[in-house]
């Protein structure tokens, strides 16, 4: 293990998940807003918001992660000139937030509107019934029930998005696959060590992740 | 407005669910204070007529007024409607997230706007009246359906209504528990509350009931003053469907 000895060496994997909890952090707020913004578009008796919901889920659930990715870079940054920040760093950062958030927005939104289809319609026409319009029926009572009769599928959903962070490394983010690839690189020598360091680090941080959406998912559970 | 024009009027009203005719010009009025009990054969669409008057059924011709105003379309203005006609339903419709009082007060403070000490107090004085006051912070999984189906009437009643539809509220309860219910919507109607009740307890029709109205295939029959409509039904259909009720 004498590569994890070397205090530069430790420094580029540190960096490296560093990168992958911030990109993780803040493109899960971003999908999390974005899909419920996208759920309710489809469930929304305005069929353009409807077709946009649905355009949007079909374009990015059916696009691979890494060619969204790519087009953040040059599409967004190289041929439009979309500067996000003056450090490089940073700027791929953000253009990747974007890329993640887009892309795993469709799967937060699909899961929300199955959880909405556990909603009884009964809980609606009450709603209605006491007045309520369309947006306090689905913020007020549709939509705290459909979310928590979906924690359980989110938690994968964000779990498959913390390990989909490393495919920013493509656009030069040094986060962990791309440390670990430069690791690698440098030390041929110990290529086992490294991947299991780095692929025992995901999992470290994961497998509670998805028991604690577990306990979350029986704890908010809406009793019927 | 004079306050001796009906609250409720419908006229020729038609419904279609696909192809099937589900109210056929159907014509009928409801005046403040009034207590109108619908009877009749499962499928003979007498829900489907209480949930056209707040319109949760979009009808397909005819007309309904509610307080000398047309039904409006969605939106805002039938929003309004609704928030003065209050509901009560066959599986309760409590929300099942919010705790009783919560689901009391959700709607005076977030479609009226009111605020929220007022209504508090407004909503235990309704539980208390409908005898729930203890159980305010539990959740509706956790009470037993008369007690829910209590909290629903509660819940219909704190925005203050101008009128009370029912939808069959004790057909989903324990037989044991038809009582309570039926005594709480009892002294609603004694105490003038203009209602539409479409029920299946003719106890409650003899007692509570300003009119009978009778509805089968679609069609109303005929309605009459309950003890006149019991004692001699005029149409063989009415006969028939007391016939086979009131001999058990």
């Amino acid at each position: 293990m004498d590569v994890f000895s070397d205090s530069a060496n430790i420094d580029t994997y540190v960096t490296g998940f560093l990168w992958i909890l911030k990109l993780t952090a803040a493109a899960t707020v971003g999908a999390l807003v974005l899909g419920v913004l996208l759920a309710g578009m489809r469930v929304s008796p305005i069929p353009v918001l409807r077709g946009f919901g649905t355009a949007w889920v079909n374009t990015f659930r059916n696009t691979p992660l890494t060619l969204i990715v790519f087009f953040c870079y040059f599409g967004l940054y190289s041929a439009l000139s979309l500067e996000l920040s003056d450090d490089i760093d940073t700027n791929n950062y953000w253009l990747g937030v974007i890329g993640l958030s887009v892309y795993t927005a469709a799967f937060v939104c699909e899961a929300i509107r199955s959880g909405i289809n556990t909603v009884p319609v009964g809980q609606a026409e009450a709603a209605r019934a006491i007045g309520m319009s369309f947006i306090q029926t689905l913020t007020l009572i549709i939509l705290p029930q459909a979310g928590r009769a979906v924690v359980a599928p989110l938690g994968s959903i964000f779990i498959a998005l913390a390990k989909n962070a490393t495919i920013v490394g493509t656009i030069g983010l040094m986060e962990s696959s791309s440390a670990m690839k430069e690791l690698i690189n440098a030390n041929g020598d110990a290529v086992f060590p490294i991947f299991f360091v780095f692929a025992g680090t995901f999992a470290i941080f994961l497998i509670p992740t998805g028991y604690a959406f577990g306990w979350l998912a029986n704890r908010l559970a809406v009793k019927r | 407005m004079t306050t001796s024009e009906p609250l409720i009027v419908l006229e020729g009203v038609n419904k279609y669910f696909g192809p099937l005719h589900v109210l056929q010009d159907v014509s009928l009025s409801v005046d403040r204070g009034e207590v109108v009990v619908v009877i009749g054969p499962s499928g003979s669409g007498k829900s489907t007529l209480c949930r056209a008057i707040n319109r949760l059924e979009p009808i397909s011709g005819g007309s309904i007024t509610f307080d000398g105003q047309p039904l409006p379309a969605e939106g805002k203005a039938l929003a309004r409607l609704r928030s003065e006609v209050g509901m009560v339903f066959q599986s309760f419709n409590l929300f099942a997230h919010k705790t009783i009082l919560q689901n009391v007060m959700l709607g005076p403070i977030k479609v009226r706007g009111e605020k929220s000490a007022a209504v508090r107090e407004r909503a235990m004085s309704l539980l208390e009246r409908v005898g729930i006051a203890a159980q305010a912070e539990k959740y509706p999984a956790q009470l037993s359906g008369g007690q829910q189906q209590r909290v629903a009437i509660a819940r219909a009643l704190a925005m203050q209504p101008k009128a009370l539809l029912f939808d069959e509220p004790t057909s989903a309860l324990d037989p044991e528990m038809v009582g309570e219910v039926l005594d709480v919507m009892t002294s609603l109607a004694r105490e003038g509350m203009t209602m539409v009740v479409v029920t299946h307890e003719m106890g409650f029709a003899r007692a509570a009931a300003d009119r009978v109205v009778f509805m089968a295939d679609g069609q109303l029959v005929e309605q009459a003053a309950p003890a006149e409509f019991f004692a001699s039904p005029k149409s063989d259909r009415a006969k028939d469907f007391l016939s086979k009720i009131l001999t058990h």
